[in-house]
């Protein structure tokens, strides 16, 4: 097959946002995941506090949630933009 | 140089990664088991028949992820695969790279059940055959993965590609290895920890037999939920129709690139999925009359930690079926 610059470039964005999205979205799980575990190992200890700490974790999850949206970002970018 | 040379190097190639990976995992959780029996032994040595008995069975099944690899890896040196078109050599990598990195984290959580029930067995010898229970249903959850891998694997090294031509089909096929292999690891992983916990507190409050069954197989079925978008993807991977298709380079990187970020984006929530699950089974041992409200806890936290998986899956849908 016949490949042009334009079509390279293409295929290197392809790959750069299946590889963002990818390894981007390993961090934010676990840490998402660790998050809700100690969560719910507090709300086991402290169960009249569920709400302040089910609000705590929300909080936590968000910004740890952030860097997956970059990452999503980058990938739509790198797929429909650049 | 002609199809059946590349389909021979591409199996030989995939069978050494199906082994070579494969191997890893289960050998790690065999280890984690029998070091626990070893402590539980000297903590009770009267005991010893009964914890060797359990540690047997335990590694039995963490074995079983092992065993699935080696078939591939026996069937990729001994089968002929040069009939099935001019992506043979991708399918045979792909099979190898599906069941070698996808055994990876069934092996290694099969681990953690074993560990705990057989400390837990020296603690509370009274609920011995409820443990064994808890543990043999915990690992079977969490080979799961490994079975998804393996149906991949198959579907890679037993389909007719004939007439399929070689690109973009062999990218995807290496893609729909990709996706399922790496994928599998953290489920496997996430619900093997889940399953340990959950023997753990089990031995510490027997009482809660029934809630802590429960708790722990919604945890870790919440937790399997990115291997089976995995699943998903490979599927989608392994029998689309590229045939009229113009090609060049960017449309055969695609599907290549959603295996990635697919297989990727599956690791790190399953894997989170399972450390909370984790901690939600450590928490109902503690309290075991909160389990309505840890529940919850748990299915929230981890809904929000799934999302990352679901973005993996948008943008791998994307690759595939958009651009």
């Amino acid at each position: 097959m016949g490949i042009s610059g334009e079509d390279l470039m293409r295929a290197a964005a392809f790959l750069g946002a299946g590889i963002s999205m990818g390894l981007g979205a390993i961090g934010p799980g676990v840490g998402e995941g660790f998050v809700g575990g100690k969560a719910c190992e507090a709300i086991g200890r402290n169960p009249e506090e569920a709400g302040l700490l089910t609000r705590t974790m929300l909080v936590a999850q968000a910004v740890s949630e952030s860097t997956g949206i970059y990452s999503l970002v980058v990938a739509l970018l790198l797929i429909f933009v650049v | 140089m002609d199809v059946a040379s590349y389909a021979r190097a591409g199996q030989y190639l995939g069978a050494g990664l199906a082994m070579g990976f494969g191997a890893i995992g289960a050998a790690l959780g065999e280890g984690m088991t029998g070091g626990f029996t070893n402590r539980a032994i000297s903590r009770r040595i009267s005991m010893t028949p009964a914890l060797t008995r359990t540690m047997l069975v335990a590694q039995a099944v963490a074995e079983t992820s092992a065993i699935f690899a080696l078939m591939v890896a026996i069937l990729l040196l001994f089968t002929d695969m040069a009939e099935q078109g001019p992506c043979a050599w991708a399918a045979a990598i792909g099979a190898g790279l599906s069941i070698g990195l996808g055994s990876f984290g069934s092996g290694i959580g099969s681990g953690y059940p074993g560990a705990e029930a057989t400390w837990g067995v020296s603690r509370q010898p009274a609920v011995a055959p409820q443990m064994t229970t808890n543990m043999l249903v915990s690992q079977a959850v969490c080979q799961t993965p490994a079975i998804f891998a393996l149906v991949i694997s198959f579907l890679l090294m037993f389909m007719d590609y004939s007439k399929d031509p070689m690109w973009p089909y062999s990218a995807a096929l290496l893609g729909a290895g990709l996706s399922m292999g790496i994928g599998a690891i953290g489920s496997g992983w996430g619900g093997g920890e889940t399953g340990g916990a959950a023997c753990k507190a089990f031995a510490r409050h027997p009482r809660t037999k029934t809630s802590m069954m429960t708790l722990m197989l919604v945890g870790q079925a919440v937790g399997q939920t990115p291997s089976i978008f995995s699943l998903m993807v490979a599927f989608i991977l392994i029998f689309s129709n590229y045939s009229g298709q113009q090609l060049t380079l960017h449309s055969t990187m695609a599907p290549l690139a959603a295996g990635i970020c697919m297989g990727f984006g599956a690791l790190g929530p399953g894997y989170g999925n399972g450390l909370t699950s984790t901690k939600a089974c450590e928490a109902l041992g503690m309290r075991p009359q909160n389990s309505g409200l840890i529940m919850r806890t748990m299915l929230v936290a981890q809904a929000v930690a799934q999302s990352t998986a679901i973005y993996a899956l948008v943008i791998a849908f994307v690759l595939i079926f958009v651009v």
